[in-house]
This record gives structure tokens, C-alpha cells and sequence, in this order.
């Protein structure tokens, strides 16, 4: 049974008369191809038109849909399964909340790291619902000079709804291991691509997202705060959620437009957990050409170019 | 009737206007008790001399304590927020700001500086907690940036002083992005070989400490500021427990291995100056 969103009932109601219309015609006795047909075509139709004018608070939603792919899904997609993943920070533990590693397509190596979120309830909790620990910070700095020496693209995936906010997570320094990511990414000799895939929630999804090029899915968020936070801050109540998800400015759109993102991926009619195969392979595309540009640029002047966007992100006046 | 039920002097006789004012502020009184002069308290870099209790205190009083002479020339004072979202939600984001700017005389939440310490050059960054609690929006990150920029030129080391919840959620992602503007040119001052002193002052959060207000070479703090990442209550929230007791202060960050020293601010000058010599001889 597939999971839908709320707005995604009209899409739920067509498919289960097209369950029924496919039963009927299974035990044969009358032929509803035509229905079948027309239905196939509707649901296609009806799924184009909802997600063509999704508000930005449903497309927080479709972010989250529990279907969406994460990023060992792209990963292991865009590799063909050509991919070793490495593990720990080497210092304290393995985080399973980011994931990274050595992955190959078309015969090119990149260094892949990405936050990992769970398919099932056991596996959301092995994953920490994708929230990193330093250790998870630090083993996708170690990953990053590990690339950096070998001299590797790399590609990192963002899927988190932030840094986890633990007691453990405080007394091994979260705020300095995304500190210094920031600081390092800078200045790592290596082009940088980083994509978000789902959830780009503040400093835990920007500890892995300072890139040379830095795109957003077509159904994905970016900010500094989920909506439901804000929210409950300024408003002082969670049921606020919408509001605050249209004054964040949160959707790729809004972040192209003001200059906080490089590009958008389009996502198949349907959002990209309607169909997961053609979702990797745009990915992919864009993975392949963007590497393929940065790397044609000198090391220091992709340096300073990625140093003086960054610099260019601010709104102010004299 | 006995005469003492008579009440033989006059009530209150002194004229209002000669009662003897105790104005507002006279006098200051720190979360344990113990009150203390406001000249005292001042004369003492606003530390209580009975508890060493340190009074929140703003760019004005630091530069005050930290540069000879009170002598120091200011950077981009004049620079404002864009308002970039027009973000509005109980209250507009501008009034908020206008607001915030009338109650407290200043343009935004950091004030840029450089002046000399004991004779020392240095370029001083820091906050004021009063506005919009501190919060960096992209004023912040710019006049940082740009105090980095005038170090690098100029060759002096720098300093930040932090004060702050975190970012600025009325200027969402623009605000975030500041995290990363700092760490840039942070990086660049890091090539030019210039020291970087990151004071950690009461409270430091959010996306301050994940950003320059944990990069510096030398990473100090005031004794039993709030530092973290996450704010108590959220901790508290997530894990379903009270949280230890000293847990996210200075002296818990020292410990922990993330700070190199507390500093009580009344000997901040004179540390400081020594360390800017010992990396410069």
C-alpha cells in the first residue's frame, strides 16, 4: 500500500479505481481496457496538475514523503552498485546518520557523502532519523581530504532535519565539527557538488553543503529552521507551519531567485518517489556534467570562486 | 482617650520634590544577591566584586575595556539589513527592526572596530545581545567579513567577541548562508597567517558556535557563559531528561576539550596583550 499525502487524495482515490477496474478485468468477464486507459491517462494528468501548483508547505511534505530515495539510493543508483563505503571518524564512533564513500560512474571515481535516513521505523532509529552527531560531521571531513589527496570530485547529498541536538552531541563539540567543515570545505583543492535530495534543515544540512555547485531537487527545502520550529518561536504554536513555510522562502525557486543556490533538478511529474529509477538518472546527468565543467577550472580560481559566491549571499543597505 | 492612640506629629511632611531620589540603576544586583554600585560595577569591567558575577555587556563596554584611551575607529557603522524576504509574522521583520534599533541606539547586532590594545593593533568584532538577541542576520555576516577583509590588508590580528542566540530567522536562508561567509574569509585570514581570538561571552548558540565563535587559533570564554549548539530546552526535549548540572558552560566547553582558556574579563586586556605579543615576537 502506497503512502499519500493528504494532497495527493485525488491521485489516491484514481489509483484504487484503477486497482478495481484491474481486478474486473482479471477475472475477465468484461473488458475495461478502455477504463483502464482512461484512468492510467487521469492519474497521469491529475498528478501533473497537483504537483504543478504545490504550496511551498506541501512541497516540505513531499521532502519528507516516506517513499522519497535517500542518498544510498542515488548513490548505489548512479554507481550501478560500483561503490565502497567507507566508515568512522576515526576517532570516536561510526555515525549512521551520514554515509559516504568511494563510487564510480562511467569508469570515473567520486567521493560520495550524504545524510542517510531510515525506510522503516527500525532502521529510522539505526539512522537517527538522519540527524548527524560530530562524529558524522567529522567522518565526512576525513572522506573530504581523503579526496582531496586522491584527487576526487566530490558529491555530497542533503537529506537531514538537522544536526541532532543531543547531550552526547554537545559534549563532542556538534558546533565546532560543522564549524570547521565550513572553514575546510573552503578550501578543499578538489571540485565540490552538493545536491539537496530531501530535507536542507540549517547548520546540519550546510556542515556538508558548501560546494562549488550547490542544487536543490524540485521538491526539496532549504533554510535555516523547519517550518513547524519557526513556527512554534514566533508564533508560539506548531499550527502555524504553513505560514512560516511561505515567509521562509524556503522552496529551490525562492532560494535560486535570491541567489542562495546554483540550480534546480526537476523531479518527475509526481514528485521523485513516483518514479525512483528516472529521479537517480537525472541526478546522474547533472552529476556527470557539473564535475565535468568544475574540473576544467584551475584549482585556486575554483577556490576563490566558491569562496567569493559565498561571500556575495546577504541583503543589506547602507 | 489616652494620648498615645493621638497621633501627636505630623505623617510624612517632606514635600515631594525635596524626597531624596534614588534614580533606577543606581544600583545592581546580581543573580545571587549581592548588589553592588553601578560606578563600582562599572570601574570593575561590570564584574559583581562578591560573586565575580559578569553582567551581560555590549560592543560599547567592550571597546571601552579592551582599547587604549577608549581610541578606536569603527567600520561600516552604517550599514542596515535589506530585508530581504519581507519576511512578516506576528509583526513585520522592519518594524521589528526599527524597533530594535530605536530601543538601543544601535544599527544592527555587531559593532566592528580597530584600535590599539596596550599599544597592540587589533580589528574587534562584537555583538550586542540587546539587538534581536544578538541573532546574525546578513549584516552581521557582512561586517565581519569585512572587518576580516580590512585585517588582511592591514595585517592586524582579529578578534570576535561573541554574544548571541544564533541566526536571524526573519532573514531564513540569507541568514544561514552567513555561517558560511564568515568560515570563508575566516579561511582566508587563516592563509594570511593572522591570529584569530574567538571570546565566548554569555549566551553563545545556535549557528554562532557552528561557525566563527568555534574557529578561532585561541577559542577563550567568560567564566559560566551558556555555550552550545542546541539550546537546554531542546536538549531536554530530546532526550527526556534534566540535563547535568554546569552542563553547556564555560567551564563544562573547557573541560570537554573545546576552549583554551576562561578569562575573567577584568584581566581580559591584559591576557589578550599577551598573547598578541606572544604570536607576534
Amino acid at each position: 500500500m502506497a503512502a499519500y499525502l493528504d494532497f495527493e487524495k485525488p491521485i489516491a482515490d484514481l489509483e484504487e479505481q484503477l486497482t478495481k477496474a484491474l481486478e474486473i478485468a482479471e477475472v475477465g468477464q468484461v473488458d475495461a481496457s478502455q477504463t483502464i486507459n482512461d484512468l492510467k491517462k487521469k492519474i497521469n494528468e491529475t498528478r501533473k496538475e497537483i504537483y504543478a501548483n504545490l504550496t511551498p508547505w506541501q512541497r516540505v511534505q513531499v521532502s519528507r514523503h516516506p517513499e522519497r530515495p535517500y542518498t544510498l539510493d542515488y548513490i548505489t543508483g548512479m554507481t550501478d552498485g560500483n561503490f565502497v563505503e567507507l566508515h568512522g571518524d576515526r576517532n570516536v564512533k561510526d555515525d549512521k546518520a551520514i554515509v559516504g564513500g568511494l563510487g564510480s560512474i562511467d569508469g570515473k571515481s567520486y567521493m560520495f557523502i550524504g545524510q542517510q535516513k531510515g525506510i522503516n521505523t527500525k532502521m529510522r532509529q539505526y539512522r537517527n532519523f538522519g540527524m548527524a552527531n560530530p562524529e558524522g560531521y567529522r567522518k565526512a571531513l576525513r572522506l573530504m581530504k581523503l579526496a582531496e589527496k586522491f584527487n576526487k570530485p566530490i558529491i555530497t547529498l542533503i537529506d537531514t532535519p538537522g544536526a541532532y541536538p543531543g547531550l552526547e552531541a554537545e559534549e563532542r563539540g556538534q558546533g565546532e565539527a560543522i564549524a570547521k567543515n565550513l572553514l575546510e570545505m573552503f578550501q578543499l583543492k578538489v571540485p565540490i557538488m552538493c545536491i539537496i535530495i530531501g530535507e536542507g534543515a540549517s547548520g546540519g544540512a550546510l556542515g556538508i553543503g558548501i560546494g562549488d555547485k550547490v542544487m536543490m531537487l524540485e521538491n526539496t527545502w532549504y533554510s535555516v529552521i523547519s517550518p513547524e520550529s519557526c513556527s512554534s518561536i514566533l508564533w508560539r504554536s506548531w499550527e502555524h507551519k504553513e505560514k512560516a513555510a511561505d515567509a521562509l522562502k524556503l522552496t529551490p525557486k525562492d532560494m535560486l531567485k535570491n541567489k542562495l543556490i546554483d540550480g534546480i533538478i526537476k523531479e518527475p511529474a509526481g514528485g521523485a518517489h513516483s518514479n525512483k529509477a528516472d529521479m537517480v538518472k537525472r541526478v546522474k546527468r547533472e552529476v556527470i556534467k557539473t564535475i565535468a565543467v568544475l574540473e576544467e577550472f584551475p584549482t585556486q580560481e575554483l577556490i576563490e570562486s566558491r569562496i567569493n559566491k559565498f561571500c556575495e549571499m546577504g541583503s543589506y543597505a547602507k | 482617650m489616652s494620648s498615645w492612640f493621638k497621633r501627636m506629629k505630623q505623617g510624612i511632611t517632606t514635600p515631594t520634590k525635596e524626597k531624596k531620589e534614588t534614580p533606577d540603576g543606581l544600583w545592581f544586583k546580581s543573580p545571587s544577591g549581592n548588589v553592588v554600585e553601578t560606578n563600582e560595577l562599572k570601574a570593575n569591567n561590570y564584574v559583581v566584586p562578591a560573586d565575580d558575577y559578569h553582567k551581560r555587556i555590549g560592543s560599547e563596554e567592550y571597546f571601552n575595556i579592551l582599547f587604549d584611551k577608549n581610541e578606536y575607529e569603527e567600520l561600516n557603522k552604517d550599514l542596515q539589513s535589506g530585508d530581504p524576504l519581507k519576511f512578516t509574522d506576528t509583526k513585520s521583520y522592519k518594524d521589528r527592526y526599527k524597533a530594535a534599533q530605536k530601543k538601543t541606539g544601535l544599527k544592527d547586532a555587531i559593532r566592528t572596530a580597530h584600535g590599539q590594545v596596550n599599544g597592540e593593533d587589533l580589528v574587534v568584532a562584537a555583538m550586542d545581545f540587546n539587538f534581536i538577541g544578538g541573532s546574525m542576520g546578513s549584516v552581521v555576516g557582512e561586517k565581519i567579513a569585512r572587518a576580516i577583509d580590512y585585517a588582511i590588508e592591514n595585517k592586524y590580528p582579529f578578534m570576535i567577541i561573541s554574544k548571541s542566540g544564533g541566526a536571524r530567522m526573519m532573514e531564513a536562508a540569507f541568514s544561514l548562508m552567513q555561517m558560511a561567509k564568515t568560515s570563508a574569509k575566516l579561511s582566508l585570514l587563516a592563509q594570511a597567517k593572522l591570529p584569530y581570538i574567538s571570546l565566548l561571552t554569555d549566551p553563545t548558540t545556535g549557528g554562532i558556535t557552528a561557525s566563527f565563535a568555534m574557529l578561532g587559533d585561541i577559542n577563550i570564554a567568560e567564566p559560566n557563559a551558556l555555550i552550545g549548539f542546541a539550546g537546554p530546552r531542546i536538549i531536554k526535549e530530546t532526550i527526556g531528561r534534566d540535563l547535568p548540572e554546569g552542563f553547556q558552560t564555560s567551564e563544562f566547553l573547557l573541560e570537554k576539550g573545546f576552549l583554551d582558556f576562561i578569562v575573567d574579563r577584568r584581566h581580559l586586556k591584559t591576557k589578550l596583550t599577551q598573547i598578541l605579543r606572544l604570536f607576534k615576537n
